[in-house]
């Protein structure tokens, strides 16, 4: 179907292949040899394994500070107050004019993308958690409150089930943007692996070889559609209970 | 059992104060089951609030088997069912009707036997591993009923629990409950909307009156024991419901 529309659409407004490259073309790139010799294909795995291990740590360290950050916020709505803000604030910043601060600070190693990466991902973790938390039915909170539930109680068994949707869906945003944070961090100078290395280098050469610049596009958008999919199948066997969760 | 004396409610709001409830006061003995019934906006459920240490009563007093409601929640005397059957989602009907006892630390071969019994006195023997999405209203509340009986309170506190069923279901969950009560000889409070329910269930009706709310008549219900679908074709069921529903009538409902 996409490669209908693609194909018809090419030659129904004849663009140049500069524009938009023949769907061979950019698969063709893939079986292309590199300057020392390997195929492209397999050049492509490597740097996005790269940026998928960073993706990931990001994901991990990103949806644990998230969880810590909403936990605490349900806690104490002085803190909320107080820190909120700035955690708003955080992400209206430019994650490009973020990255390469951050990798002065922290070095061009996986270490720097990996923490851009969970810098773009906290955030919808601790949102969505936060209401999640607080999405709790009055009388389910009375019903605790008869059976003369303690706190910790009431956390456990009532306000986190009741929060697990909501992480869900944070996860899934933040599965796919922890993608974006790895390959925003390779963007910069002095990095040298990544699907960021590939996309700035196909960018340069793109007057001369556009498809491999469609190609490293097409690889990242799979990195990150493998991520929501892992996602998404572990959230059906944690919240088994719902009729109709997502199908995607 | 229960003494509720000269107790009042005022809901304070930007609107200005709303008496809510204005000095109830009513003895309730062990083993009665008693309904209140009145118009919406009469205090009924605000009443079973306060009893259960849900809510707290701006003027009087309350006491427990001798123990401030509070206490007498600490100390696990109340069972509770609201008008929605509140199940946990993630949780099956056999989890559901476990929660109380796992909240009060029972051990769990303990936990294993009485959920089943619970389960089968409620007639859902074979729901055990269902989700609530998957049970009909009426089987919800009846889990709501079985985990409300859970730890064996000796106060069942029942706020229109089958206010949103159709009436036949109703009628149905009517007699099961009784039967159901039967095993457990708990003290009921049953607030309700229903004026046949109210009279088939209960030893005595206590009839409010909105705004405030206050209790305008306690009528005793000398219908015999064992209630049975009988018991709704007797002239003396009738007498009853017409009754309640004049002290309804005059008590400005």
């Amino acid at each position: 179907m996409i490669a209908l529309v693609w194909e018809g659409g090419k030659t129904l407004f004849s663009i140049p292949s500069y524009k938009l490259p023949h769907l061979h073309e950019v698969f063709g790139d893939f079986l292309r040899r590199g300057a020392g010799g390997e195929s492209w294909a397999w050049i492509m795995a490597q740097n996005a394994a790269y940026t998928a291990l960073e993706g990931i740590v990001g994901f991990v360290v990103g949806g644990i500070a998230g969880l810590v950050l909403a936990i605490v916020f349900a806690h104490s709505r002085w803190l909320e107050r107080g820190l909120l803000p700035y955690v708003i604030a955080s992400q209206t910043v430019p994650i490009l004019a973020i990255a390469p601060m951050v990798v002065v600070w922290l070095g061009t190693s996986w270490v720097s993308k990996a923490v851009i990466a969970a810098y773009l991902t906290f955030f919808p973790v601790t949102i969505n958690v936060l209401r999640g938390l607080r999405a709790v039915d009055p009388d389910a909170l009375a019903l605790m409150r008869a059976l003369a539930a303690t706190p910790r109680q009431v956390f456990l068994r009532l306000r986190v089930p009741t929060a697990l949707p909501y992480l869900f869906t944070a996860l899934r945003v933040s599965a796919t943007i922890s993608v974006v944070g790895a390959i925003v961090g390779e963007l910069p100078v002095g990095s040298r692996y990544g699907m960021g290395v590939v996309i700035i280098n196909a960018a340069q050469y793109y007057n001369w070889r556009p498809a491999n610049l469609w190609a490293a596009i097409l690889v990242s958008a799979l990195i990150g559609i493998a991520f929501y999919h892992a996602v998404a199948a572990v959230e059906r066997r944690i919240v088994r209970w719902q009729p109709l969760a997502p199908a995607i | 059992m229960i003494d509720i004396r000269s107790v009042g409610k005022t809901f304070s709001s930007q609107a200005g104060a709303t008496e809510a409830l204005s000095d109830v006061t009513l003895s309730v003995a062990a083993g009665e089951f008693v309904s209140i019934i009145g118009p919406s906006g009469c205090g009924k459920s605000t009443l079973l609030r306060i009893i259960g240490d849900l809510a707290e009563p701006s003027a009087g007093e309350v006491s427990v088997r001798g123990k401030s409601p509070r206490q007498a929640r600490l100390d696990r005397e109340y069972g509770i069912v609201f008008q929605t059957p509140v199940l946990y989602d993630w949780r099956t009907a056999i989890e559901n009707v476990r929660l109380p006892m796992e909240l009060a630390g029972r051990p769990r071969a303990e936990c294993l036997s009485r959920t089943a019994t619970l389960l089968r006195l409620v007639g859902l023997d074979g729901f055990h591993a269902h989700y609530s999405w998957q049970l009909s209203g009426g089987m919800q509340q009846r889990v709501a009923i079985a985990r409300a009986l859970a730890l064996a309170p000796s106060i069942l506190l029942m706020d229109e629990p089958f206010g949103a069923l159709d009436e036949m279901t109703r009628e149905r969950l009517n007699a099961e409950l009784l039967e159901v009560r039967r095993e457990t000889a708990a003290t009921v409070l049953f607030v309700t909307h229903s004026i046949a329910e109210a009279v088939f269930l209960s030893t005595r009706v206590v009839v409010m009156s909105p705004r405030p709310g206050r209790i305008a008549r306690v009528l005793d219900v000398d219908l015999p024991q064992p209630r049975t679908e009988g018991t709704r074709a007797l002239p003396r069921f009738f007498e009853l419901v017409t009754a309640v529903r004049e002290a309804l009538r005059k008590s400005g409902a």
